[in-house]
């Protein structure tokens, strides 16, 4: 078992109130930056520590940190992205019901470091009881001091307050994020400006996710060359992964960057194998929206390497042999998973959130469903496959933001890695309905 | 001032401009078309990616290619950039694949749309277009409502450039159309069919680049290359008073107001030239209008003649998947 940064004390009983925590070594890290440090040597920290947004994209949070403007006698907002809506992907929710005050250290220190004087956190509409958690948590530390007027005795004011949204993946990006934030309908921005100019109400604002936050903490505790220690290369430190799926023991690890998959599937400390004795047939590394990999691609990568559980092995081979690590959201597929089933309900979802903003990807979304669902049902042909294929890659690096690339992404990577999985469902429309429902014998086949 | 390359011509133009303005201070067959982007309204463009280009060199000091294709309507030019329009082929088949999208849940009903003629989707869908349509699903489909007395909204036709909701935004003092649901579902409406009536509401008219948004005054009445436009004006309290005057005989069908060939509005005295609806829709009366003469349309679409001698002469045409 790897070390531990963020989910250290979680099994301490009592540790989403504040008296355990701070007993704990809570909010340690508050009074170390407060205390001793400048925000500049904390942005300092941050960007030696190589930590990256653990949102998805893997960009170096210092260096979104650095970019952040500075104008003279204009607010500066740092937003807390808690929108996880990834199918695949629950660990800022475990996060933050479990130790919801880890996160409200991050944030006092992140702001601190920031310059932010006034700080949401946003959350999904559909986690509303963790919206009671950390405002109980908010309120208790208020009470003691760390939030408000004057903290510690600084001189640092900081408010924090959590706004939940309504429910929207799109409001997962940033600035759709500030969008619905400001009371608009949640609607990505044309970049530039980006959010570190031009943000919330206008002012320069930073997005960073519930985990870059929370590992803030460790970083100021420790230092940020201690955090940089642990990893392998451009990847650094513990990383929180979602596992679900066919595995024998699913939920939220957090991990050390650079063990390998095998050992994370199949490990006692971790998954401990496929469920029901059964084979790995796919993976998905990193959240519905990263591609999905064939068994013989998920241990090793195409060039015959170990794959590690890292930014760079995960991604090793591009999309033509690799996936990505994105939010960690790690779905593992057993043999009798239906990979033409799958792809439709992920192609069913991104349809389903589309904000309908930009053409290629409000057409082309639905589009796809709409022939995956064909193509799942049994009534597809095989000059759909080509015309799926076709579709990606239309949608693709065309879109205001990066949903459409997300939808298509996971249809790409399904057509080329399970094509004859597709030919099969054409060329057997009858068998391919059987192993969806079980023992189904009524199969409505045109 | 920036200089800029786009299709190997070269222009200076002032930093900040983005790459479509610039390209249409050159003009001709380098300037992306656009659906969504209204010089006009602040805010609007990006959405409908139809004026994407390919930067073939990101600037003087970063000479790198920009790895995906752009926006030209929300990018800014770069000193030295290199841009590539006409030129590129990845353009040319993506642009044809946006197209394909708007296409795809946009009825064929050309032969009934008071638009045909003037509709930038018929323009792009002879540029771009294929001959067949590879979709094969039930189209989404609306029921035509009214927005107001005078104006009808065929949601079936609409494109999503959202221009019309900018328009109510800067143009009058309360919107009360907008965007609901999202996704494929995403429709322009108002809340529980609430009537858009003020005074400036026609110019969602003139702004729709499509005939979602049609004239109740004219509706069916006749098709535009059927009337001569004339530049005519009125003494009128609330706007300049300049429009077009479409006539068959002596008779006025409609007015719009002066576009450009860009299908923008002109400007009047300093000013965009939008126009009230009392002149839009009331002033159907000769004796009402100041004829100053016959008005030069300068946008070519498909009704000019020879403009489009053979559609996609030379694309690929696509008919299914197969080929």
């Amino acid at each position: 078992m790897g070390r531990k940064l963020l989910l250290e004390y979680d099994h301490v009983p009592g540790i989403e109130t504040f008296d355990v925590y701070r007993k704990n070594g809570g909010y340690r890290s508050v009074e170390k930056a407060l205390k001793s440090m400048s925000p500049e040597q904390i942005v300092e920290e941050v960007q030696k520590s190589g930590l990256r947004g653990r949102g998805g994209a893997g960009f170096p949070t210092g260096m979104k940190w650095s970019f952040l403007a500075k104008p003279e006698g204009v607010p500066r907002y740092l937003l807390c992205n808690a929108d996880e809506s990834e199918p695949g992907t629950f660990k800022d929710r475990y996060l933050m019901e479990r130790i919801p005050h880890l996160l409200i250290e991050g944030m006092i220190v992140s702001s601190f470091a920031l310059g932010a004087k006034l700080s949401f956190i946003y959350i999904r509409g559909e986690y509303m009881w963790i919206l009671d958690i950390l405002e109980k948590a908010i309120d208790e530390a208020y009470a003691n001091g760390f939030l408000g007027k004057n903290i510690l005795g600084s001189g640092f004011d900081l408010d924090l307050r959590v706004m939940p949204g309504g429910g929207a993946y799109i409001c997962g990006e940033e600035t759709a994020l500030i969008e619905s934030l400001e009371g608009k309908r949640g609607n990505p921005r044309m970049k530039p400006p980006f959010p570190a100019v031009k943000g919330l109400w206008g002012c320069p604002t930073v997005v960073n996710n519930v985990e870059s936050i929370a590992a803030v903490v460790p970083i100021v505790n420790d230092g940020g060359d201690e955090y940089a220690k642990i990893g392998l290369g451009k990847s650094t430190g513990t990383k929180l992964i979602s596992a679900g799926g066919n595995l024998v023991r699913p939920g939220v690890y957090e991990i050390e960057m650079g063990i390998t998959v095998e050992e994370f599937i199949y490990g006692d400390d971790y998954c401990r194998g496929i469920a029901n004795n059964k084979k790995l047939k796919a993976c998905v590394p990193g959240g519905s929206s990263v591609p999905i990999l064939p068994a013989h691609l998920v241990t090793k990568t195409a060039t015959g390497e170990d794959r590690l559980m890292t930014y760079e092995s995960l991604a090793d081979g591009g999309f033509a042999s690799g996936s990505m690590l994105g939010s960690g959201g790690f779905i593992a597929f057993d043999e009798d998973q239906c990979i033409v089933r799958n792809t439709w309900n992920f192609a069913r979802f991104y349809s389903h959130e589309s904000c309908g903003q930009c053409s290629p990807c409000r057409e082309g979304t639905g589009w796809m469903e709409k022939v995956l669902h064909r193509l799942e049902i049994g009534q597809g042909t095989m000059r759909d496959i080509d015309l799926l294929a076709d579709i990606n890659k239309k949608i693709e690096g065309n879109t205001i933001c990066p949903l459409g690339d997300a939808a298509a992404w996971p249809v790409a990577a399904a057509i080329r890695h399970f094509r004859e999985e597709f030919e099969w469902h054409v060329t057997h429309p009858e068998e391919a309905q059987m192993r969806n429902f079980g023992l189904l014998k009524n199969v409505i086949v045109a | 001032m920036v200089k800029v390359t786009i299709d190997d011509v070269q222009i200076e133009v002032e930093p900040g401009t983005s790459i479509l303005n610039a390209a249409r201070q050159i003009g001709g067959e380098v300037v992306p078309p656009a659906m969504c982007y209204y010089s006009k309204l602040p805010g609007t463009g990006g959405k409908c990616r139809t004026c994407l280009v390919e930067v073939a060199q990101g600037s003087e000091k970063d000479p790198r290619p920009m790895p995906k294709l752009v926006a030209s309507c929300s990018t800014p030019v770069m000193d030295g950039m290199v841009v590539k329009n006409k030129t590129s082929e990845r353009v040319h088949e993506n642009r044809g694949g946006v197209v394909e999208f708007l296409l795809i849940n946009h009825p064929l009903d050309c032969p009934i749309c008071d638009q045909a003629g003037e509709c930038h989707l018929q323009d792009l869908g002879y540029e771009h277009g294929a001959a067949g349509t590879r979709y094969e699903e039930e189209r989404r489909t609306f029921d035509p409502i009214d927005i107001g007395n005078k104006i009808k909204l065929h949601m079936n036709r609409c494109i999503l450039c959202y221009r019309c909701v900018h328009i109510a935004n800067q143009l009058t003092d309360k919107r009360v159309h907008g965007v609901l649901h999202r996704g494929e579902h995403a429709e322009i409406s108002t809340y529980i069919e609430n009537a858009i009536d003020n005074d400036f509401s026609g110019n969602m008219i003139d702004v729709c680049p499509v005939g979602a948004l049609t004239d109740k005054t004219f509706r069916f009445k006749s098709r535009v290359w059927f009337l001569k436009p004339m530049e005519a004006s009125c003494e009128c309290t609330k706007c300049s008073g300049k429009a077009v005057v479409w006539m068959f005989g002596n008779e006025i069908y409609r007015v719009t107001a002066r576009k450009d060939k860009y299908g923008e509005v002109e400007d009047q005295d300093g000013k965009t030239g939008w126009i009230c609806n009392d002149c839009r829709f009331d002033k159907k009366d000769v004796s009402k209008w100041n004829i100053e003469g016959p008005r030069k349309i300068n946008r070519h679409s498909v009704i000019s003649q020879g403009q489009y001698l053979s559609p996609r002469s030379n694309a690929k045409q696509i008919t299914d998947g197969n080929q």
